[in-house]
């Protein structure tokens, strides 16, 4: 009885009731979508969601450890371009093998993340300042390393099969789900697992609510911080390299706007810009209500200006819903 | 309580510290100061804000660097270099401002920079994490769930995770600084209770607090500091509270309140009729007269806080009524309050009192800015700096100038500064919460003659206090609230400590069948 209550209370009270609000408003989303359009309803539809939100959700996770932090990272959409030419660089210019080249496409974003981790942590420039930085820089790179053109990986079909093709789809016939998706969903489970498990979660969740504490009780939080930063860079790194491999070509000037995506994401799932809260379920059911949302809409043939209106009011109302659920408990 | 004056006799000395200064840009902190400390003893550190005792456990606890001096751990002189390396060496501090992650579990905060791990890297082991803490609390004699959010726990069971939390490091010396501040008396009860069981284990412990009857119940010797210098160490059984008064101040004077004020009038300068909001407020309803002090006593949590903000309009509230001289007011924001005269003077002056980066006259016009605009709408600083020569001297206020910063003032003068910024919006009813919290007991008598004076000009006063000799002394009538109820008002005569914490404790029948 005591602990029924308690169970109770607790879902009420935590970031718990924010994620099912968000799965509940996910649900309304494609019912209502299902009966307005027969189209969305078709398996090539929801494929073409996952597929979208695949990307997003991929950058959501590391904006997710970097907000509970009480941090902010800026500059994810634009690592995910320079991990993409830089993983371009890697396969078509220099030759090197395709997973060499996925590594070091990944390792190009935890380095640009870990500079940032390094410009916070050590010279303790603030976060939107440090990763606006990292946004032109990266922006810059991405077009004086391309020399402003697309990388194609037109040599290599197998870099493109790596994201597009279906294993799933060879083990249950009709059923062709990307592998970019079970790629999105693996690394979700792997930063669900570090989040809540490792100690690296619990020193992110340790810095979001209280920094000081957490540095008189002894822990390192420039060395912890900077691994936050870096991990955030290496899931936009891993985000670069599904990008490229889906468009099968490596776009300098793509990948601008992306990090609001995610940002709008991470804050729709329920994890608080104040810091301490949070979670990678709902970061993902955040992307996925974002890519629903841009999808039906596009179906429905709201011009895409109107969808970018409605997206900026959802992510503004669930942090209202938000805000009154707490003021209630 | 028997044995306390022997509690030092041939013990152990844990520590020793020697000739410790250190300065900060423009101030001598601390100059030779010492202090020691046995096994197994109480030892109150007390003194006047500014002091330095804080500073001087900041230094023990790494967290300072002395610039001269010596301490001696165990007969072993030491470097403590980092509050890490303090914790090695045995010192752990319970910080004044608690030093916890609200969004963490009481056992997550308790073991945070080490961890119980599992054999994969990294990984935590959260089964052990919360065994060990159920062990610690055990030693304690506490009730508490590991696994419950700190965010969750009252101030005084924060506290107990602090101190489970120091004791963890196989604490031999345990800094309290200003433990009581927040506390209830029961909630203090407790704490005496966990420090007797600590001192048995042969922990000792430094005991910092403005609350000077309770170190006589606790501490076996009393180290007084003044004005950054080492005054003396007695024997707590052989000094009267006054005489330590008077090594703190430095010239005797008593820690007594003047006369109660006068009686009030009749007139009804504020009525409030079942104010509800949630679970904080039901049905509340109380007067307060013109020229009256109405205390307001209860435990923390009770909502006495929560009625000051929702009679000044900061939180707001849903079903009530507010009367001002018998008319009925819609407040729904601390501007509406200030409009019907009313002043809130916040519990935490430094967060929601003061704007410390300002000086001291732009946070005495700060509620009233509208009168110190001239015809362009521009502040007219002559005026504001003639209004603040006013207060300054009006309240006493210690200031080297008007353009000193306030967060550079003590606390008692950052009060006085708060005062002379409602006194400035020409406020009729004023509402302290917890206006002597932090406040070294000279300033202390100064802001209760204050508070005489202005019940003497005419101004209605709430006080809010949680140290119940200064709701008796100080109200002509005491409101008693317990879980968000009004269950008792007294008047100055019949009100006891007793009859108090009689009505604060009243639980209603109903809550306490949910709560199980």
């Amino acid at each position: 009885m005591k602990s029924e209550t308690k169970t109770v209370q607790t879902l009420f009270r935590s970031d718990a009731m924010q994620r099912i609000m968000a799965f509940g408003a996910l649900i309304v989303l494609a019912v209502g979508f299902s009966l307005a359009s027969p189209y969305f309803r078709t398996f090539d539809n929801f494929v073409g969601i996952l597929l979208a939100t695949a990307v997003n959700g991929v950058l959501g996770l590391g904006v997710t450890f970097v907000i509970i932090t009480a941090g902010i990272d800026l500059s994810v959409g634009t690592v995910l371009t320079f991990a993409a030419v830089m993983t371009g660089v890697f396969i078509t210019n220099w030759h090197l093998p395709i997973p060499l080249g996925i590594l070091g496409g990944v390792l190009a974003g935890a380095l640009a993340g870990w500079i940032n981790g390094v410009v916070i942590s050590r010279m303790k420039i603030p976060p939107f300042i440090a990763t606006l930085g990292m946004l032109y820089a990266t922006k810059g790179l991405s077009l004086v390393i391309s020399e402003l053109k697309p990388i194609y990986f037109n040599d290599t079909p197998a870099f493109r099969e790596m994201a597009m093709g279906s294993i799933l789809g060879k083990i249950i016939p009709g059923f062709e789900i990307p592998n970019a998706v079970l790629i999105m969903f693996g690394a979700a489970i792997i930063a669900h697992l570090i989040l809540s498990r490792t100690i690296l979660g619990r020193y992110t969740f340790a810095l979001g609510s209280n920094e000081e504490a957490t540095r008189l009780s002894g822990v390192n939080v420039a060395g912890w911080k900077t691994a936050v930063y870096s991990l955030c860079g290496l899931f936009s790194g891993l985000g670069g390299v599904l990008m490229a491999a889906r468009l099968n070509s490596a776009q300098p000037a793509l990948g601008a706007g992306y990090e609001l995506d995610a940002i709008a994401a991470v804050v729709i799932g329920g994890t608080s810009l104040s810091g301490g809260e949070g979670s990678i379920l709902g970061t993902i059911i955040g992307a996925f209500i974002i890519s629903t949302l841009t999808n039906g809409l596009r179906i429905l043939s709201v011009p895409q200006e109107w969808q970018m209106v409605v997206t900026g009011a959802i992510v503004v109302l669930a942090v209202y819903l938000d805000i009154l659920r707490r003021r209630r408990s | 309580m028997d044995n306390l004056s022997s509690a030092s006799k041939n013990q152990e000395l844990l520590l020793r510290m020697e000739g410790i200064s250190k300065s900060f840009p423009g101030v001598q902190a601390l100059n030779d100061c010492r202090f020691e400390l046995c096994a197994g003893e109480v030892h109150a550190l007390v003194g006047e804000n500014g002091a330095g005792k804080s500073t001087l456990m900041k230094i023990l606890g790494g967290i300072y660097h002395k610039d001269a001096g010596h301490i001696y751990l165990e007969g072993k002189e030491v470097e403590i270099h980092s509050p890490h390396m303090a914790q090695h060496l045995g010192v752990s501090i319970v910080h004044q401002e608690l030093n916890l992650m609200p969004h963490l579990t009481a056992a997550q905060n308790i073991f945070i920079g080490r961890e119980p791990r599992a054999k994969i890297p990294f990984v935590v082991d959260d089964k052990t994490t919360n065994q060990e803490a159920e062990r610690l609390f055990h030693l304690l004699n506490l009730k508490l769930d590991p696994t419950i959010r700190v965010a969750d726990l009252t101030v005084a069971k924060q506290q107990m995770v602090e101190i489970a939390k120091a004791l963890s490091f196989n604490a031999k010396i345990l800094v309290m600084d200003e433990p009581t501040a927040a506390l209830t008396d029961t909630e203090i009860e407790e704490l005496f209770g966990v420090i007797k069981q600590l001192r048995k284990n042969g922990v000792g412990i430094i005991h910092i607090s403005h609350r000077l009857e309770e170190l006589k119940l606790i501490s076996d010797r009393v180290t007084v500091m003044r004005d950054g210098k080492y005054i003396d160490t007695k024997r707590t059984q052989e000094v009267t509270i006054d005489q330590i008064i008077s090594m703190m101040v430095g010239r005797t004077i008593y820690e007594t309140a003047p006369e109660l004020p006068e009686k009030p009038s009749e007139d009804i300068a504020l009525e409030v009729r079942n104010l509800n909001r949630g679970k904080a407020l039901r049905d509340v309803s109380f007067q307060l007269k013109r020229g009256e002090i109405l205390g307001f006593a209860g435990l923390i949590g009770a909502g006495r806080t929560e009625v000051a903000r929702a009679i000044f309009g900061a939180d707001g509230f849903d079903s009530g009524e507010i009367y001002v001289k018998g008319r009925k007011v819609h407040i729904n924001t601390p501007g509406d309050a200030v409009m019907h005269g009313i002043g809130y003077l916040s519990e935490d002056r430094k967060r929601y009192g003061l704007t410390l980066g300002m000086d001291v006259k732009e946070n005495v016009a700060m509620a009233a800015m509208k009168k110190f605009l001239n015809w362009l709408g521009w502040v007219d600083f002559k005026k504001a700096t003639t209004r603040g020569q006013e207060m300054v001297k009006a309240l006493n206020i210690k200031t080297p100038n008007l353009e000193q910063k306030v967060q550079f003032l003590s606390g008692g003068n950052q009060q006085k500064v708060v005062i002379g910024k409602w006194l400035t919006a020409d406020t009729e009813i004023l509402i302290f919460d917890e206006p002597t919290r932090g406040i070294d007991v000279g300033a202390k008598s100064e802001i209760y003659k204050l508070l005489n004076d202005l019940v003497h000009q005419g101004k209605s006063i709430i006080m809010i206090s949680s140290e119940l000799p200064e709701v008796l002394r100080m109200s002509h009538r005491v409101v008693v609230m317990c879980e968000g109820r009004v269950t008792g008002i007294l008047n100055a005569g019949e009100a006891t400590q007793e009859s108090i914490m009689k009505f604060a404790t009243m639980r209603s029948e109903a809550l306490l069948a949910t709560a199980q």
